[in-house]
C-alpha cells in the first residue's frame, strides 16, 4: 500500500519540475518584466538597469530558474504588480472561496448523482431510468459556460432567486450570521451549476455498477436469506458499488479546477479562476505563473487522490 | 410469404460496416434526426457563410437599429451595433465549426499516428512517449493555453489551432495506443511479421483499418468537444481574434449585465445553437458508438 503511494509520489517530481519549466518559459516569453511599469519619460535608463541587476534579471536563466524554484518551494511566490501584495496573500484569500465553493459543488454533486445513479440502476429500462439517461447525457454534452449563463439568466436575472455577483453581501457585517448566510446564499447558484455539470460520471458508473450486482452471488445469497429486495439495494449493493465511486474524487477535483475559471468569472465569483482572468487581462505575471503552478500541483493531487483510494478499494490494481 | 430461400440467405451474410451503422440509425429515431438536423445545418451554414452573406455588409454598424427586437427587418434581432443577430450566428458557426474540423484533423492524425507507434513497437518508446502524454493530461491545459494565447503578440486563426491542438492531441494517442496494444498481439498481426511485411504496412493497412470503428466514434466525439472548448475560449476573449467571429464571440456579448438581462435576443440564439450541435454530434456519435460495439447494439 505505502509503497504504490510513495511510487505515485515520485512519479509526480519530474513531471512538476517539466511542468515548472515550461512555465518559466512561458514567464519568460511574456512582455515586459516587474520594472515595466515604473518606466516614464523621466527615467533614467540606468537606474533601471540597476534595478534588473539587483533583481537578478541579467542572470542567466538556470540561475533566475533555480532562484525561482526555490523561492517557490519555500512559498514565496514574488509579489503582484497590480495589487502591490505577496502573491501568496492574494492567492490564499481568493483561493478561499474557490475552497468553499468546491466544497459544496461535491457536496450537492452526490447528492444529486447517488440517488439518481441508484434509481436509475435499481429501475434499469424504465421511463424512469431513461429520463435518468438523458439528463446524465445532456448535461455531460452541454459546455459549461452555456450552462452558467442560462442559469445566470434564468435563476439570477430573471426569477431573482439568487444574487447574480460577489461571494457576499457588502452591507453583512463580517462575522455575524447574516454574513455567514449571504456567503452560502452567493455559493448556492455555482455550486449548483458545478454539480450538475460533473454529475454524469458518478450517474454512468454507479447504474451500470448496480445493474451487474443484480445477477451477482452475494445479492441472490442475501436474496436467498429473506433480506427484503429494498434493504439488499439500500445495504448490501449500495456499499459495493459506493466505494469505487469515492475514487471519482480526485477527478471531481480536476474538473472543478478546469470549471472554475468558466464558473467564477461569469456568476462574479471572486475566487481563483476568476483571479486568473483578470490577471492575464492586466498582465500580472507573477500571479499567472503562480496560479498555473498552483493548478498543476493541485490536478495531481487529484490524481494521486483517486489512486490511492482506488488501490485501498482494490488491492489488484496496486503497483509493486 | 418470405421463402426458404430468402431467408437463407439472410443469415448467409450478417450485416457489415455501413449496414450496421444504418441499422443503428434507424432504431434509434433521436440519432436519426440529430444527423438530419446536422447534414442540413452545416450544409446551410456553409452555403450562407460563402455564398449568399455579404461579410463587410453584415458587420456595418448602423445606430438606428441599435438593439433591435426580434422582428420583420431582423429575424433574430441586432446587436449594439445594429448589426444582424442571424447573419453575425451563422458565420459565427461557420467560423467555429471550421475551426473544429481542423483541430479535429490535426489532433486525430497525430494523436492516431502516435498512439499506433507506441502500441505496436512497445518497448522504449512508448514508455518515452507515454511519459511525455502523462505529462499533457495531468497539466492544467486551459489556463497554458489561455496564456500561449496572451503572449503570440499578433495571433490567428491558425495559431490558435496549433496551440489547442498541441495540448488535445494526448487524448486520442492514448486510446489509440491502448487499442493497438490488444490488436498487434493478435495472430493476423504475427503471422504478417512472419512473411516479413513491413511493420509500417503492418501499422497502417493492417492494424489501422480494424480500429476504424472506434476511431470514428472518437474523432466524432471529440469534434464535439472541440467546438465547445473554442467556444468557450472565444467567450472568455482568448479564443478567435475579433477579426473573426464565433459563437462563442456572439454568446460573450452576455459578459455585458445589461445585454444578458435585457437584450437576450444577443446571446441566447448562439447558446442554444452551440447546446444543439453539442447534443446532436454527441447523439451521432453514442449511435456510432453502438454500432462498433456489437454488444451494445439496438439493431
Amino acid at each position: 500500500m505505502w509503497k504504490t503511494v510513495l511510487r505515485r509520489v515520485v512519479i509526480m517530481i519530474p513531471q512538476l519540475f517539466v511542468l515548472s519549466l515550461l512555465v518559466f518559459i512561458l514567464a519568460k516569453f511574456m512582455p515586459g518584466d516587474p520594472f515595466t511599469g515604473l518606466i516614464t519619460p523621466e527615467t533614467d535608463p540606468a537606474r533601471i538597469e540597476e534595478l534588473r541587476e539587483r533583481a537578478g534579471l541579467n542572470d542567466p536563466w538556470y540561475m533566475q530558474y533555480a532562484r525561482w524554484v526555490g523561492n517557490l518551494v519555500q512559498g514565496d511566490l514574488g509579489t503582484s504588480y497590480r495589487f502591490k501584495q505577496p502573491v501568496e496573500d492574494i492567492i490564499g484569500e481568493k483561493g478561499l472561496n474557490t475552497l468553499w465553493l468546491s466544497l459544496l459543488s461535491v457536496i450537492l454533486l452526490y447528492l444529486i448523482a447517488i440517488p439518481l445513479g441508484m434509481l436509475a440502476g435499481r429501475y434499469n429500462n424504465s421511463k424512469l431510468d431513461k429520463a435518468i439517461v438523458l439528463y446524465s447525457f445532456i448535461s455531460y454534452a452541454i459546455p459549461t459556460f452555456v450552462l452558467a449563463l442560462l442559469f445566470l439568466f434564468l435563476f439570477g436575472y430573471t426569477l431573482h432567486w439568487f444574487p447574480t455577483i460577489g461571494s457576499v453581501d457588502v452591507s453583512a457585517v463580517p462575522g455575524s450570521f447574516d454574513w455567514y448566510w449571504s456567503k452560502i446564499y452567493h455559493l448556492i447558484l455555482p455550486a449548483i451549476t458545478f454539480a450538475i455539470l460533473g454529475t454524469t460520471g458518478v450517474i454512468q458508473y454507479l447504474r451500470s455498477e448496480i445493474i451487474d450486482a443484480k445477477s451477482l452471488d452475494y445479492v441472490r445469497t442475501a436474496r436467498s436469506k429473506g433480506i427484503p429486495m429494498k434493504k439488499v439495494y439500500s445495504k448490501h449493493i449500495f456499499r459495493n458499488s459506493l466505494l469505487p465511486i469515492a475514487a471519482f474524487l480526485g477527478f471531481t477535483i480536476t474538473g472543478l479546477l478546469g470549471g472554475s475559471i468558466f464558473i467564477e468569472t461569469i456568476f462574479g465569483y471572486p475566487g481563483m479562476g476568476q483571479l486568473f482572468i483578470t490577471s492575464i487581462l492586466s498582465r500580472d505575471y507573477s500571479v499567472i505563473t503562480a496560479l498555473v503552478m498552483l493548478y498543476g500541483f493541485l490536478t495531481l493531487l487529484g490524481s494521486l487522490l483517486s489512486d490511492i483510494i482506488m488501490s485501498i478499494v482494490d488491492p489488484r490494481i496496486r503497483i509493486e | 410469404m418470405v421463402s426458404v430461400t430468402d431467408e437463407k440467405k439472410v443469415v448467409s451474410s450478417p450485416p457489415t460496416g455501413f449496414q450496421v451503422v444504418f441499422r443503428e440509425f434507424l432504431k434509434d429515431k433521436l440519432a436519426f434526426f440529430s444527423l438530419i438536423a446536422i447534414v442540413l445545418v452545416t450544409i446551410y451554414v456553409f452555403f450562407m457563410a460563402y455564398f449568399v452573406i455579404d461579410n463587410d455588409a453584415l458587420m456595418r454598424v448602423s445606430l438606428r437599429d441599435k438593439y433591435a427586437e426580434p422582428g420583420e427587418k431582423f429575424l433574430l434581432g441586432a446587436d449594439q451595433g445594429g448589426r444582424d443577430i442571424l447573419g453575425q450566428l451563422i458565420i459565427g458557426a461557420k467560423n467555429s465549426m471550421e475551426i473544429a474540423i481542423w483541430i479535429t484533423i490535426i489532433t486525430g492524425i497525430f494523436g492516431i499516428v502516435v498512439g499506433l507507434i507506441c502500441g505496436y513497437f512497445g518497448g522504449w518508446i512508448d514508455n518515452i512517449i507515454m511519459r511525455i502524454i502523462d505529462f499533457f493530461i495531468t497539466i492544467p491545459s486551459l489556463m497554458l493555453i489561455i496564456v500561449f494565447v496572451t503572449i503570440i503578440p499578433k495571433y490567428s486563426q491558425w495559431d490558435l489551432i496549433l496551440i489547442m491542438s498541441l495540448f488535445l492531441w494526448p487524448g486520442i494517442a492514448r486510446l489509440v495506443r491502448s487499442k493497438a496494444l490488444s490488436e498487434s498481439r493478435r495472430d493476423y498481426v504475427n503471422a504478417s511479421k512472419t512473411l516479413g511485411t513491413n511493420d509500417f504496412i503492418i501499422i497502417f493497412r493492417e492494424i489501422m483499418p480494424n480500429l476504424s470503428s472506434i476511431l470514428i466514434v472518437e474523432l466524432t466525439l471529440n469534434f464535439a468537444g472541440n467546438v465547445g472548448i473554442e467556444t468557450g475560449l472565444s467567450y472568455l476573449g482568448f479564443g478567435l481574434p475579433p477579426s473573426t467571429p464565433s459563437l462563442g464571440t456572439l454568446v460573450s456579448y452576455a459578459r455585458d449585465p445589461l445585454v444578458l438581462q435585457q437584450y437576450w435576443w444577443c446571446w441566447v440564439p448562439a447558446s442554444v445553437f452551440i447546446l444543439f450541435m453539442m447534443l446532436a454530434i454527441n447523439y451521432v456519435g453514442q449511435a456510432f458508438r453502438r454500432a462498433a460495439d456489437a454488444k451494445q447494439r439496438l439493431g
